[in-house]
């Protein structure tokens, strides 16, 4: 149905072409799921643009043919393209709620492409794309066509997205990252909903993805990419059980999944052996009854709801759930940032909530309590080199200054793994993991009891994710820190944490020693979020 | 409240609405402040040079400045209500029969030569945009340069020189129409609309040909900010991602350019025109000058000159009022444009 032989796209930059994809060749049969996985970089995006020819300004496909159904989509007119576009093959992105018009109602958006391919008349469109609507379960579909994106939730969004791509019965789909960015119970609605319309209409599709759990839940076959070029294929239990390419090996390794450790994510000669960590009986943190109610324009908005739990000297807490459910304003106010409404935060015996946020500033406990934020490029100061970033805390908090401020600069990096000559760089000049361990140093400086990480991975592609969960691990070990994780990836609180808990709209479900609770949920929510989580097959372990 | 509650952008335009209505009586408190604290004795100016102390104290008394300021506040406020804005001394008018005259002066031109702007400048960006690095584009900045580097008078006299001096084309810059035609009847006081409403096209034409080259001096003026403005919504709007989806789409250039990315731009465009508006209003007293246009600005520096204080007064009310109505009118034409403007100020 698709057949792709050698194609190589490339980018006009400033400082010359660079290659995004160097010459790779595929075929896609018809009715097949073929799944392309990669990291960042690997141009799996841009094999999909130039396929769809929507490369970005600068970008050419520089040799090689894709045909699709005998035409070569690199060589027809624009014309013949545009008609292609959405009735042959339509395409899903990543980020929905950007994906579609901001000021247009996402009925009309459905019949721009109704009409645009002579599906529907002006008479007919209303009706069709009300049935579009309805062909991907949108409840009340009369209604939500006069909705705008802005009213709908992301997944609603993606629906949309996808009602607008399937309204006119393409042959084939491209699925940009359909669910990143989406929660783990949405991601799954969102994913067995393509599928079924995929296998219902009997169409082909292309799945990319930087999850291998998921293109291996989903893809009849899966191509594995890594700059530019394809390292290896095969069908996804064959790769996940034998992966033959060194970098497929890194990237199953990576994955984190049931029943393994947090140094098997590394490459075996990585693996050293793990530091243990002592979890004593006593409370460090103690949460009693904590409560945030903010005044809304309908009523007060209760964001956490009478919470209580205990996180005890050396132990890692996971803070678990999907978006909404009031973990990052818990963590917001554990670390002081913002005031409780009521309850108390009882902190080494005392009660830090009773004193205000602005106060807690300058209170000696200040540089007790750190936090690692969730976008480490965002929560770095574009203007600060690495050095003044790790500074900051020293100067201020511990008054360092002089040879001692910079010998401990140049131990934290240590400390973090970050090589000594990057310290006087800028956040644009590192790399992902880099800001990471930037941002880890910086909240480590002061020696904190407890750390509080707002999914320090989440933006991190699987393999850094995989160094810093180590890294993290043994910090653990080194400095006696305990850790508060929050995160909506299961199988990553899995392997750092000794307790969860799990939140839903404010309010703790359930709460337990993590093997407890992962493998013997109580509550049905729980039940919901683990099995939604994508379950990448075991690998076999070849002797 | 059961429609406020259904339609809530009919709703947000509802306050909007309302909100300004404390900004106007802002503005009536402050003008009325503003004249009585302006430096000199108005009775002294009316009672005239020969005047001894006894005539200007019976002047202030006529005029009612011998009262209390709070008295005189609700004086003012109850004349304003009458439409009573007070007498002129140099033209010996009232100055609300002035401003009537004048404004719609200074508005047909400030209009025409914005309209003339946006006519070009927004297809300029729109084009600069879809096409950067092209000749057009290029274009588009050489324009920008330009329309920002040269002052309004300078225009003004160059195109003088050029079109009537030089080449003779254009009428002689005296005002809003040559001698030898007659006043169109007053409607709305604007002579194209009025002489087309009579259906006197001779005059139409007349004013037409005097209107050309002020509003050409002013539409250059206001050229920049809106191209430049233009083009760089356009770029924002076209790298969005939901362009690459209408364009994944199949859509047609046209509709992606002007149904999706244009709509989207629109909305800073708007913002840049209200601004580009009150600047030219500024604008407007040089090119005035310059034209001999008897407009509201050239009133306004002539009355200052003269310390006319009526004048000056009914001046600044009515330019703060026509802020008001324009940012009004800017905020409903946002409503108009972005659904998510009527929710967020619910």
């Amino acid at each position: 149905m698709l057949s792709v032989k050698d194609l190589a796209v490339s980018f006009q930059t400033r400082r010359g072409s660079v290659d995004a994809v160097r010459g790779i060749s595929f075929e896609l049969e018809k009715g097949e799921i073929l799944g392309i996985v990669g990291e960042s970089g690997s141009g799996k995006s841009v094999t999909s643009y130039a396929l769809m020819r929507i490369l970005d300004v600068g970008g050419t496909i520089k040799s090689g043919e894709a045909v699709y159904s005998g035409v070569d989509l690199r060589r027809v007119a624009e014309k013949t393209m545009r008609d292609i576009r959405g009735r042959e093959i339509s395409m899903i992105f990543q980020n929905p709620r950007a994906a579609l018009n901001p000021i247009r109602k996402v009925g009309h958006q459905i019949e721009d492409v109704l009409r645009r391919h002579a599906k529907a008349t002006r008479y007919t469109a209303r009706e069709k794309a009300i049935e579009a609507l309805e062909a991907v379960k949108i409840r009340d579909a009369v209604a939500r066509y006069d909705a705008y994106p802005f009213e709908l939730s992301g997944g609603m969004c993606q629906r949309i997205v996808i009602a607008i791509a399937l309204a006119c019965d393409p042959r084939l789909l491209i699925a940009d990252e359909p669910t990143t960015g989406l929660d783990i119970t949405t991601q799954k609605a969102v994913m067995d909903l393509v599928s079924e319309l995929i296998r219902a209409r009997e169409m082909s599709s292309i799945l990319i993805t930087h999850d291998l759990g998921l293109a291996a839940q989903y893809c009849d076959r899966i191509m594995v990419m890594k700059d530019g070029g394809i390292v290896e294929q095969g069908d996804p239990v064959e790769l996940f059980s034998n992966p033959q390419h060194s970098y497929t090996r890194k990237l199953v390794d990576a994955t984190p999944r049931e029943g393994e450790s947090i140094r098997s994510l590394l490459p075996p000669e990585d693996r050293k052996p793990e530091l243990p960590h002592d979890v004593s009986e006593d409370a460090l943190l103690d949460v009693r009854n904590l409560t945030k109610t903010y005044r809304g324009k309908s009523g007060p908005v209760h964001a956490v709801k009478n919470i209580s739990f205990t996180v005890k000297r050396g132990q890692s807490v996971g803070l678990v759930g999907e978006s909404g459910c009031g973990k990052s304003t818990t963590s917001e106010m554990l670390v002081r940032l913002m005031d409780a409404t009521a309850g108390e935060i009882l902190f080494d015996g005392v009660d830090i909530a009773a004193m205000p946020a602005a106060a807690f500033a300058k209170n000696s406990r200040r540089g007790d309590i750190q936090m690692v934020f969730q976008d480490a490029t965002d929560s770095l100061n574009p203007r600060h080199t690495a050095r003044h970033t790790i500074a900051e805390p020293l100067q201020r908090l511990g008054q360092m200054g002089g040879s001692e401020l910079s010998t401990r600069i140049e131990e934290l990096a240590g400390l973090v793994g970050l090589p000594a000559t990057l310290l006087d760089r800028f956040p644009h000049q590192l790399s992902g993991g880099q800001k990471a361990r930037v941002g880890i140093a910086r909240a480590i400086a002061l020696e904190p009891k407890f750390l509080i990480l707002d999914e320090p991975t989440a933006a991190l592609d699987v393999s850094i994710q995989a160094v810093v969960l180590n890294l993290l691990m043994d910090l653990r070990a080194k400095l006696g820190m305990s850790y508060l994780f929050v995160s909506h990836d299961l199988h990553v609180v899995r392997l750092l944490c000794d307790h969860v808990v799990v939140m839903k709209a404010g309010e703790i479900v359930e709460q337990g020693p993590t093997l407890q609770v992962m493998s013997n949920p109580q509550e049905p929510y729980t039940k919901e979020l683990l099995s939604a989580a994508p379950k990448p097959p075991a690998r076999r372990i070849v002797a | 409240m059961a429609t406020a509650n259904t339609y809530p952008r009919l709703r947000a335009v509802m306050m909007r609405i309302a909100q300004s209505i404390p900004v106007v009586v802002g503005v009536v408190v402050i003008s009325f402040l503003l004249t009585r604290a302006l430096p000199g004795d108005p009775a002294a100016y009316f009672a005239g040079a020969a005047a001894d102390e006894a005539s200007i104290e019976e002047i202030r008394v006529a005029l009612g400045l011998d009262k209390p300021l709070i008295q005189q506040f609700f004086i003012y406020v109850g004349d304003l209500l009458q439409g009573d804005l007070g007498q002129s001394i140099s033209s010996g008018q009232s100055v609300a029969a002035d401003l009537a005259k004048r404004l719609p002066a200074s508005l047909e031109l400030t209009l025409t030569a914005l309209i003339v702007s946006c006519g070009i400048a927004i297809p300029l960006g729109v084009l600069a945009a879809t096409q950067p690095g092209s000749w057009i584009d290029h274009l588009c900045r050489v324009v920008v340069t330009a329309g920002v580097s040269l002052p309004t008078f300078f225009t003004g006299i160059v195109l003088i020189y050029v079109f009537y001096y030089l080449l003779g084309i254009a009428p002689s810059p005296l005002g809003r129409l040559d001698f030898i035609y007659i006043e169109p009847d007053r409607v709305t006081g604007f002579y194209l609309i009025d002489a087309a409403v009579v259906g006197d096209w001779e005059t139409w034409l007349g004013a037409l040909k005097q209107l050309v080259l002020p509003a050409v001096t002013l539409a250059l003026f206001t050229l920049a900010p809106i191209a430049r403005m233009t083009r760089a919504a356009m770029l924002t709007a076209l790298s969005s991602d939901f362009i690459r989806t209408a364009k994944a789409a199949g859509l047609t250039n046209r509709k992606v350019l002007y149904g999706y990315a244009f709509r989207n731009a629109l909305l800073p465009v708007v913002t840049t025109l209200g601004m580009v508006f009150s600047f030219a209003l500024g604008a407007n007293v040089l090119v005035e000058k310059v034209f001999a246009w008897p407009g509201i600005g050239s009133y306004a520096v002539e009355a200052l000159v003269v310390s006319d204080y009526a004048a000056v007064q009914g001046f600044v009310l009515a330019m703060a009022l026509l802020f008001v109505l324009l940012n009004l009118i800017i905020d409903l034409a946002y409503t108009a444009i972005d659904p998510r403007i009527g929710f967020a100020s619910k």
